[in-house]
């Protein structure tokens, strides 16, 4: 099918692309990599030294790097199986005939949180989680409760706001899934069964199983990634409760001034994606 | 089959979903139609005499208009030099065949995982290093890192549905490769490299942290002013909340026009 084209053509096509990526992808990268192993501080440019593996072993035994991973893990763990419970929920019922206007309306409606600007979101959250005149804490019957200030209920914000931004996606994935399943298969499990559970289970989850491990891939990248929304909403406080690993990074690198330091987390942080991406692989990709 | 009683649960699940949905947004728009003595009212008022002040000064007082400017400027530069670049990268992955093809499809499309503060640290320091803080171009270049690979996913695909048979037959009336690419399989591929597009744009212009780090006045992005507002003790939410619906509205408009294709397009890189 594939036709044997010369070198030259090749790289003519391909060339431009993969110079372009580099350029911006890698070879940032590795001067990241020479920053990490110098004292680089914006504020000290006159004394940057070469110091070795030292930012790296301040970042392995720095207590803080490590808070902040397990913060970011911490809302993987309670956004993600939310998330998942709510989208397959939308999902079905998205997937039951009938009612087809109020199920367009309701697919369209779904666009709206995934398209709204991530940076946007955190500026709704601080609007409508004010203590005295966001709109929440009035539909909660006139409560007073400190969102943005409290360390736990900016947690809770920013798992709200999460939830609300990525159940339509996972929804629409497992929806996507759902259709995948054929007609004559499904109707003739629901002459065996009544149970929507038992369909469910053995006759409709075989076929959500590819999206699941996709929102699990996806899901965990964009955690590592989160930044714009929190940034936002709470800048990683009050304290430090809701301070993510990129927003820890970018504290460190751009209001604290180590670039040397921060470079080093940076670097560390590539090699845990990569090596989740790699384990994510070989678990989920090696029997299909 | 159903039942009116049946429907009822289903209706209900509904409504919940698109209230859920819709609120947040509906909110936004509101509040930004609001005087700032009308939205600073506690409790909230449900019911006002909308406004477009915050709108006019937020554009022409506050410079919003620029910063939207701008962040258009980027997001159409970077878009299209996304598509010169990717568009043949993506043929050569549809249609040729080569030592290293696998590894390089892998490459291209893990560039998503990556969290931009890894590159955003080296990339400040370069700009700076070379005079490239608040320029437009910066941008344009590193918004390349999540773009490309954008393209690259969605037209690559689309290259591979159109049939090899119609590439035969023009390759024996004489046409190059290139040729082919552009008079047979391009327009063709067409509905692909629009999505691919619109995927583009979108992500440049909600990009926040990179316009944070690398602008400071002249390329200033929107979301980065709109950020801005954010600073001091007084918070003028209705200009914060129209700054901010200016720049979901156009965000909203293409991504219902591509509504069949946002979930592939998102699901980039996590499924076959």
């Amino acid at each position: 099918m594939h036709r044997q084209v010369s070198r030259k053509t090749i790289f003519a096509f391909i060339g431009p692309a993969v110079i372009g990526l580099a350029m911006v992808g890698i070879a940032p990268l590795l001067y990241a990599v020479w920053t990490s192993l110098h004292f680089y501080n914006l504020t000290k440019l006159k004394r940057v030294e070469f110091i070795g593996l030292e930012n790296y072993w301040t970042v392995l035994t720095d207590e803080v790097f490590w808070q902040a991973m397990g913060r970011t893990f911490f809302l993987l763990g309670t956004a993600l199986p939310l998330q998942i419970a709510l989208g397959l929920i939308i999902a079905l019922v998205l997937h039951q005939p009938g009612l087809t206007l109020l199920k367009t309306l309701g697919r369209l409606s779904l666009v709206l949180p995934m398209a709204t600007t991530y940076a946007v979101v955190g500026l709704l959250g601080q609007v409508m989680f004010n203590q005295k005149f966001g709109v929440v804490n009035q539909l909660l019957g006139g409560a007073n409760i400190n969102w943005i200030g409290d360390p736990n209920n900016a947690f809770f914000m920013i798992i709200f706001w999460d939830v609300w931004q990525w159940t339509p996606f996972v929804a629409l994935v497992l929806l996507a899934g759902l259709t995948m399943v054929p007609i004559e298969i499904e109707e003739a499990a629901r002459l065996e069964t009544k149970s929507n559970w038992i369909l469910l289970r053995f006759v409709q989850l075989p076929f959500l199983v590819p999206g699941l491990v996709a929102v699990l891939i996806l899901r965990t990248a964009d955690t590592l990634k989160l930044f714009d929304m929190v940034f936002t909403l709470t800048r990683g406080g009050p304290g430090s409760s809701t301070e993510f690993i990129s927003l820890m990074i970018q504290r460190v690198g751009f209001r604290g001034f180590d670039q040397g330091l921060a470079s080093a987390q940076a670097i560390i942080l590539l090699i845990i994606t990569i090596v989740l991406a790699q384990l994510y692989i070989r678990v989920f990709y090696k029997e299909v | 089959m159903n039942s009116a009683r049946a429907l009822w649960p289903q209706i209900i699940l509904l409504v919940v979903i698109i209230t859920v949905c819709v609120f947040p947004f509906y909110w936004m728009v509101t509040t930004s139609l609001k005087t700032q003595i009308v939205a600073l009212e506690a409790p909230p008022v449900w019911l006002f005499e909308p406004t477009l002040t915050n709108y006019f000064e937020a554009l022409f007082e506050d410079g919003v208009l620029q910063t939207l400017i701008n962040s258009l400027i980027i997001a159409i530069c970077t878009t299209i030099l996304s598509l010169i670049l990717g568009v043949p990268a993506a043929f050569a992955l549809a249609r040729f065949e080569f030592r290293g093809k696998k590894d390089l499809w892998f490459w291209f499309i893990t560039n998503r995982m990556v969290s931009p503060i890894v590159l955003a640290l080296p990339f400040f320091l370069i700009a700076r290093n070379l005079g490239l803080l608040d320029k437009h171009v910066t941008l344009v270049l590193i918004y390349l890192t999540f773009n490309l690979p954008i393209v690259i996913w969605i037209v690559t695909d689309q290259f591979r549905g159109i049939p090899y048979d119609l590439d035969e037959a023009a390759r024996l009336e004489g046409a190059s490769q290139i040729t082919i690419m552009l008079k047979i399989c391009l327009p063709l591929a067409m509905p692909g490299v629009a999505v691919s597009a619109i995927f583009s744009f979108i992500f440049s212009w909600n990009e926040l942290m990179y316009g944070l780090i690398l602008t400071r006045t002249d390329a200033k992005t929107a979301p980065a002013m709109a950020v801005s507002f954010m600073e001091g003790y007084n918070l003028p939410y209705g200009k914060i909340m129209a700054t901010s619906t200016l720049i979901v509205i156009p965000v909203l408009i293409f991504a219902l026009i591509a509504s069949k294709q946002l979930v592939r397009g998102l699901t980039m890189g996590a499924v076959k």
